[in-house]
């Protein structure tokens, strides 16, 4: 056995707390400092399957705006971002937009749809 | 053309102020707003992580606007975007507003009651006295957030930013995720004037350096951008000699400081609190200028828009108030002294008559704080002694009085807020 800690801060809102995870080997032994559930969950995650909400854009043909705002539906892994934010340069969509919208759906093989965070209507 | 209450921005702050005055029963009422669209400067924060307070779930900015502009459309609350106020002036008790627009050229609204809600603009290079030349490529991050975000251009490729103020490390992983390379952010002050969360999953995340206690001293380029250079800062911010590092790159972002939009207000003749920049507000959110209020970035800066909601419905209950029953003249006003580390409050005064049962009552502090507590007190006596970990000067803080237990006590004029460090706090 051998116990290591290590230190987060929490990304979960803006209160950003210092929680610290005693782990074995990724079996987690103690999470202390959170206030709320979410904390515990993000350094659990964060210690098994590191994820990230993607915020971007997506170009809009024939819009009142050149692009509209989107974002991962849930969060993906984090060692896709960059993949997600680059397959997003490529995707062109018409007006109108609306917010909700599935722009993307299972975006780079995660599962998770792509959905339009505005309403772009036609320009 | 006549008003009962015109709401001068429709931003965050001006459409829940607007939705709290009209859910009270103000039906006379306008929003203004100068941009085509309604929703403010949250139309170009597309990231997410507004709304966990008020909507216990994690929406970009747009959407958090968005839940707002459909409710102000499902009560009809009218709002006239583009459309700027470009005078406030009083008429015995009556506020006259002067607005223009395309359709309608200059014309006047007289109200019974103003909200001040216009939010604030970036400190510029300007403000900065930064020295070199001025070249193309150098942009407040704001500037930088709306080009890329609702315009879709890309201001740069090799880009630093001076400032870690929220805006600035959400730009640093928004032209990261575009393709730009962030080599640096530079931070004059010993500590982050942003969020922690935002220091994680914006510059940790990247692999983006932040140099606390370093500026700008240099820009080169005479057509656009091609170096800065950054130095260490001492104690007093002085440049130290020996430690410039030249950077090449295109771009220079600016995130230092936002300044709240008071020069309407001014002009009306309302008081403003020097620290803050914003107007001197009462425990209703109102003004030295009867029948006016002030709310959101206007009044101080935030760095929540949750906070900026619930302030902003506490203006507009309470210009509803005065609307409607009238709201009572001051009769026992209790000042707030901030001292010892808080370097403000809103509100900086509050009235006993007029008091909500409970009074969040909002400060920031003016240096990081561990271990120490947030203290409020009346003539020696402790009411709120409440420890924290870390305070910090990005952070703001808050306390909440009740009515009732302010009542208890016998010819309270003054109440003092302050820090007070279990150890020697580090810093200056």
């Amino acid at each position: 056995m051998s116990i290591s800690t290590r230190e987060f801060v929490c990304i979960g809102c803006p209160l950003g707390c210092n929680i610290t995870v005693e782990h074995d080997e990724g079996q987690i032994k103690s999470i202390t400092g959170n206030t709320c559930p979410r904390g515990a969950e993000y350094v659990t995650g964060e210690l098994t399957d590191p994820r990230r909400i993607v915020t971007s854009l997506v170009k809009v043909e024939g819009g009142e705006l050149p692009v509209v705002s989107v974002k991962t539906r849930t969060a993906i892994p984090k060692d896709k971002i960059f993949d997600c934010t680059r397959a997003l340069r490529d995707i062109v969509v018409s007006a109108p937009v609306h917010m909700g919208d599935v722009v993307a759906a299972d975006i780079c093989s995660t599962g998770i749809d792509v959905i339009a965070t505005k309403t772009v209507e036609r320009g | 053309m006549k008003k009962d209450l015109i709401i001068i921005g429709g931003g965050p702050a001006g459409l829940a102020a607007a939705i709290a005055a009209k859910e009270a029963g103000v039906d006379d009422l306008l929003v203004i707003e100068r941009d085509a669209v309604l929703g403010g400067i949250l139309n170009q924060c597309i990231h997410n992580g507004f709304g966990l307070h008020t909507f216990k779930e994690e929406l970009t900015g747009p959407e958090y606007a968005g839940r707002y502009i459909e409710k102000a459309k499902e009560l009809s609350i009218p709002c006239e975007c583009g459309t700027m106020v470009v005078d406030l002036a009083l008429s015995d008790d009556r506020k006259l507003v002067t607005v223009m627009n395309k359709q309608k050229g200059l014309y006047t609204i007289e109200a019974k009651a103003v909200i001040l809600a216009m939010g604030c603009r970036e400190r510029s290079r300007g403000a900065l006295n930064i020295p070199g030349y001025r070249p193309a490529g150098i942009y407040s991050a704001g500037t930088a957030q709306r080009y890329v975000n609702i315009e879709g251009r890309m201001p740069g490729k090799e880009v630093v930013i001076l400032g870690s103020g929220d805006i600035g490390l959400i730009m640093a992983r928004r032209m990261t995720l575009e393709g730009a390379k962030v080599k640096v952010v530079a931070e004059l002050m010993p500590y982050s004037g942003g969020l922690k969360r935002n220091i994680v999953q914006c510059l940790d995340d990247f692999g983006i350096p932040l140099k606390l206690s370093h500026t700008v001293v240099d820009i080169k380029g005479k057509e656009r951008v091609e170096s800065v250079t950054l130095a260490q800062v001492d104690e007093k911010l002085k440049p130290i000699p020996g430690t410039e590092e030249e950077i090449a790159c295109d771009t220079l972002l600016l995130s230092c400081g936002l300044i709240p939009e008071n020069e309407l207000s001014t002009a009306l003749g309302v008081a403003m609190n020097p620290v803050t920049n914003g107007p001197l507000v009462n425990e209703s959110l109102e003004t030295n200028i009867e029948g006016v209020f002030a709310c959101g970035n206007v009044l101080h800066v935030h760095d929540l828009v949750d906070y900026v909601s619930e302030e902003s419905a506490l203006a507009g209950r309470k210009a509803a108030q005065f609307l409607t029953e009238g709201l009572a003249r001051p009769d026992r006003t209790i000042s707030i002294r901030a001292v010892n580390g808080v370097r403000y409050t809103v509100p900086a005064m509050l009235d006993l008559s007029r008091m909500e049962e409970k009074q969040l009552v909002r400060f920031r502090v003016g240096n990081v704080y561990q271990d120490a507590a947030v203290v409020v007190s009346a003539g020696g006596q402790e009411l709120i002694n409440r420890k924290k970990k870390v305070f910090a000067p990005g952070e703001m803080e808050q306390v909440i009085l009740t009515k009732k237990q302010l009542s208890l006590i016998p010819e309270l004029e003054e109440l003092v807020i302050e820090i007070r460090e279990a150890k020697q706090g580090e810093g200056r």
